[in-house]
């Protein structure tokens, strides 16, 4: 029998990660990652935790301790937001060309300015060619179970990569849901101790971090990317073989949800999840044939199968809670250059949704598939995306305003 | 005769690096080695000795080295102290050999944070007094009125205009136990001091005079020359502090007026193209003597006493 | 040759990589006039002199004729002569 609590979202990572033995773990405060951190840090303050815990000056410091801990053969961990995953930037991509294995909690959060704590995906999209894998929960649930997959899936021979569990802000982190726990010796059975083969050993030295010349450089980008693509049957494997010890079935790269006959297909990812399932369930009692895939794994992106299950959909409609300024979100960017060319694809309808907080109730799910008829009916994209609720009567007045204004 | 015999072999910084000719910070690194002995791990933040020891496949390492970034050596050492305190390897230690701009400048508030949590790691910082590895730019620890090419002496600019950070009293004032200055001039106080620092624990720094002779401009076989002429004219005071007080400096042996360092090298040569930097070469010989006199430097003051 | 994961590599592989192709300027040392203080090996930024045989030599595998130890040396006893190429 698995224990089972209502709780903080934050406390349930703090659980997972705790369960799963990290030797270091290093943080630097920010909203609205802040509780788990704390928790971990009130978990070893209570000596209910063996790690080394580096309270650092900067997010920078926290992912670069994580980074050299490592290097010299330690699982480790840290956890940030917003600003904070921006400034790990330049760590992230170092530490996945030195191929790494350490997990990080990416909780979502607008990105400044105008400063902000509300939720969208901008952070964790900022950090997508990083080299870092990135998961996508839609519960608490989902994200405890997804970070004890994620030790696993870091440390395989065959990835090794820094892997980011990225859950929304507040929604998530700060809202109480029951969750289920595995047994500790459940988790340790799953998860052995992690033992590299490369470590910084005194009796073997090596020396990592080298400059290389364009000889060799493209190949070593290109070994990040076979691992990625590798990695999606190895995390398929893994999520599924946690969900036998689990009894709960996330899915793998994906969920699809309701999509075999569907028409209109919307893609999304993180907490809005659920608000979409709602919605579909509410227009399939009406006839709608509409379905839902979530992205459950984002980088490396599964095209394939996203690609199996909108077979007879005419209409994709993307919701990027992001936005690439000057282009479009990147979901939708990401699925069209794989859809581009291939006969029978559907038509993507882009939507920013969600983007800044900006909320995604039932109403703006059928207004996106309500556009999403149009574009199918018309049998054309939209030169722009479509930006769901957005509000143009209080942009000011101005030049670009003209144009925008007829956005909305 | 010496009787022990060594080969190459055995060396834990071995040849085939590709430091400039006469470098000297090539030169510290071989030393600091030797006093640390093999247990040991050597983090290093991009930079001039980075480059010169880590074309891919050509590693002069025979300690475990790693090399993350420019702004990260204090956090990444932190990070390695930490996995070898959970691993209980705690006959390993951390050490760090950084150039000045990663020291003073980009990764200060790294090594701030090292400093203040206590980690257990000897830091080194190897100080070129500007940024070579990019050309020679000005940093914090560039000497006034030195020319960079961020910062060039011009019709009317003397160079950099503001005085060297003074990071080991900054460094002192964080609790570090052992802090200390050295100059590759003087390679057997080094080793002393490098030993020593290793027999504390806690956040040690020694800062290092290394002088580069493909920027600073001098010929490349006195490279310990210019060291000692900096050293001897109080410009580089020599010290050692233990639990924050001064413990211990090396005395000049003959006091010799700044303009002989200034000009022995080509980054101070427009103080005397044309006579009008007077006030220059003045301000930077008060610099000298305030250290002289703060640190007690010569001899026969002592002596006297 | 493959290359490696994270591009890790093996320390001490420099020795692969000789330097003496630098040099222009040849370090000569006359046993003659040697103490063998050892100053010349210690100054050397390159590693290439050693006590070979109870007696200094310098390795022009290495040597990129900077000449340090030619300036060091308290004896005289190593002159830079024009490298031959
Ligand atoms: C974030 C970042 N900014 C700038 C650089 C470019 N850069 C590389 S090394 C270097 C200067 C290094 O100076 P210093 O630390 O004094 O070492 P030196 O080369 O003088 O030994 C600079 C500016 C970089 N690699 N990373
Ligand atoms: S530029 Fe200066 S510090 Fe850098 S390798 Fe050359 S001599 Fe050494
Ligand atoms: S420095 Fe001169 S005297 Fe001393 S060992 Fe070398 S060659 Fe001989
Ligand atoms: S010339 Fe320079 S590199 Fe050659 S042996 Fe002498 S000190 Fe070493
Ligand atoms: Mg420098």
């Amino acid at each position: 029998m698995q224990e089972t609590e209502v709780l903080e979202g934050s406390e349930a990572v703090a659980f997972a990660v705790k369960a799963c033995r990290p030797q270091v773990i290093s943080a630097y405060p920010i909203s609205p990652q802040t509780h788990i951190v704390e928790a971990l840090a009130r978990m070893i303050a209570d000596g209910e935790m063996d790690s080394e815990y580096v309270r650092v000056e900067s997010e920078f410091s926290a992912a670069s301790v994580i980074s050299g801990a490592s290097a010299a053969g330690s699982r480790s961990y840290t956890a940030s937001s917003s600003q904070g995953l921006l400034l790990m930037t330049e760590v992230l991509y170092a530490s996945a060309g030195m191929r790494l294995p350490f997990v990080i909690t990416g909780v979502n959060r607008a990105i400044s300015v105008p400063i902000s704590i509300q939720v969208d995906h901008q952070d964790t999209i900022s950090l997508r060619d990083s080299g870092v894998i990135q998961f996508y929960v839609e519960s608490s649930q989902e994200a405890y179970d997804t970070h004890i997959a994620a030790f696993k899936i870091a440390e395989d021979p065959g990835i090794l990569l820094p892997v980011s569990v990225c859950m929304d802000g507040w929604i998530l982190t700060h809202s109480y849901e029951r969750v289920s726990f595995l047994e500790q010796e459940e988790v340790d059975r799953f998860l052995p101790p992690f033992k590299p083969k490369n470590f910084l050993d005194v009796n073997d030295p090596k020396s990592w971090g080298s400059y290389a010349e364009e000889d060799v450089l493209m190949e070593f980008k290109y070994s990040i990317h076979r691992a990625m693509q590798y990695g999606k049957e190895r995390i398929k494997e893994i999520f599924s073989e946690l969900a036998t010890i689990t009894g709960r079935d996330h899915g793998g790269l994906i969920e699809a949800y309701r999509t075999r006959d569907a028409e209109v297909i919307l893609v999304a990812m993180g907490s809005m999840v659920g608000t979409i399932k709602e919605a579909i369930d509410k227009l399939r009692s009406q006839g709608q044939r509409v379905g839902l895939i979530k992205i459950r794994c984002y980088r490396p992106f599964p095209f394939e199968d996203i690609l199996d299950n909108i077979k007879v959909a005419k209409v994709v409609a993307v919701m990027d809670a992001n936005f690439s300024m000057g282009s479009e979100g990147a979901l939708g960017m990401d699925l069209k250059a794989k859809l581009c060319g291939r006969r029978g694809a559907p038509l993507v309808l882009d939507c920013v949704a969600g983007l800044g907080g900006r909320e995604v109730n039932e109403k703006r799910v059928l207004e996106i598939v309500e556009r999403a008829r149009e574009v199918e009916e018309s049998g054309l994209p939209l030169d722009e995306p479509y930006w769901a609720g957005l509000r143009p009567e209080i942009l000011p007045e101005g030049a670009e305003n003209d144009r925008q204004g007829k956005i909305g | 005769m010496i009787a022990k015999e060594k080969s190459g072999e055995q060396e834990l910084f071995v040849s085939g690096h590709r430091a400039c000719h006469g470098c000297g910070m090539a030169l510290s690194v071989g030393h600091i080695l030797k006093a640390t002995g093999k247990d040991v791990i050597v983090v290093t933040p991009t930079g001039c000795l980075e480059t010169f020891t880590s074309p891919y496949g050509y590693s002069p390492w025979r300690v475990p080295w790693i090399h993350h970034l420019f702004e990260n050596g204090p956090s990444i050492a932190s990070g390695v102290a930490a996995a070898l305190k959970a691993q209980g390897r705690i006959h390993v230690r951390v050490l760090v050999i950084g150039g000045d701009g990663a020291t003073f400048d980009i990764g200060f508030g790294a090594l701030s944070g090292m400093l203040e949590r206590g980690d257990d790691v000897l830091y080194i910082c190897v100080d070129n007094g500007a940024y070579m590895n990019t050309g020679g730019q000005r940093s914090g620890a560039s000497p006034m009125y030195s020319s960079t090419t961020t910062d060039p002496a011009g019709k009317i600019s003397p160079g950099k205009s503001q005085m060297k950070k003074d990071l080991p009293a900054i460094i002192a004032a964080h609790g570090a136990p052992y802090v200390a200055t050295a100059s590759v001039a003087y390679l057997k106080d080094l080793e002393k001091k490098v030993k020593k620092a290793m027999e504390y624990h806690g956040p040690r720094y020694i800062q290092i005079d290394t002088p580069c002779p493909s920027v600073w401009g001098f010929s490349p076989d006195r490279t310990l020359e210019i060291g000692r002429l900096g050293v001897q004219s109080g410009l580089i005071p020599i010290i050692e502090m233990q639990g924050g007080m001064l413990t211990n400096v090396l005395k000049i042996k003959k006091k010799i007026p700044v303009e002989e360092y200034l000009k022995s090298q080509k980054r101070f040569s427009h103080l005397f193209r044309d006579g009008q930097h007077q006030k220059e070469i003045e301000k930077i010989q008060a610099l000298a003597d305030i250290n002289i006199q703060k640190y007690g430097l010569l001899k026969d003051v002592e002596d006297k006493r | 040759m493959k290359i490696t994961l994270g591009a890790v590599v093996k320390g001490g592989t420099s020795l692969n990589y000789k330097t003496g192709s630098w040099r222009d300027q040849r370090p000569v040392l006359n046993i003659e006039l040697c103490k063998a203080c050892g100053v010349c090996e210690s100054v050397c930024p390159d590693g290439a002199v050693h006590l070979v045989n109870e007696a200094y030599r310098i390795g022009y595998d290495y040597c990129k004729g900077c000449g340090l130890c030619a300036y060091e040396c308290p004896a005289d006893a190593i002159q830079m002569v024009a490298e031959e190429k």
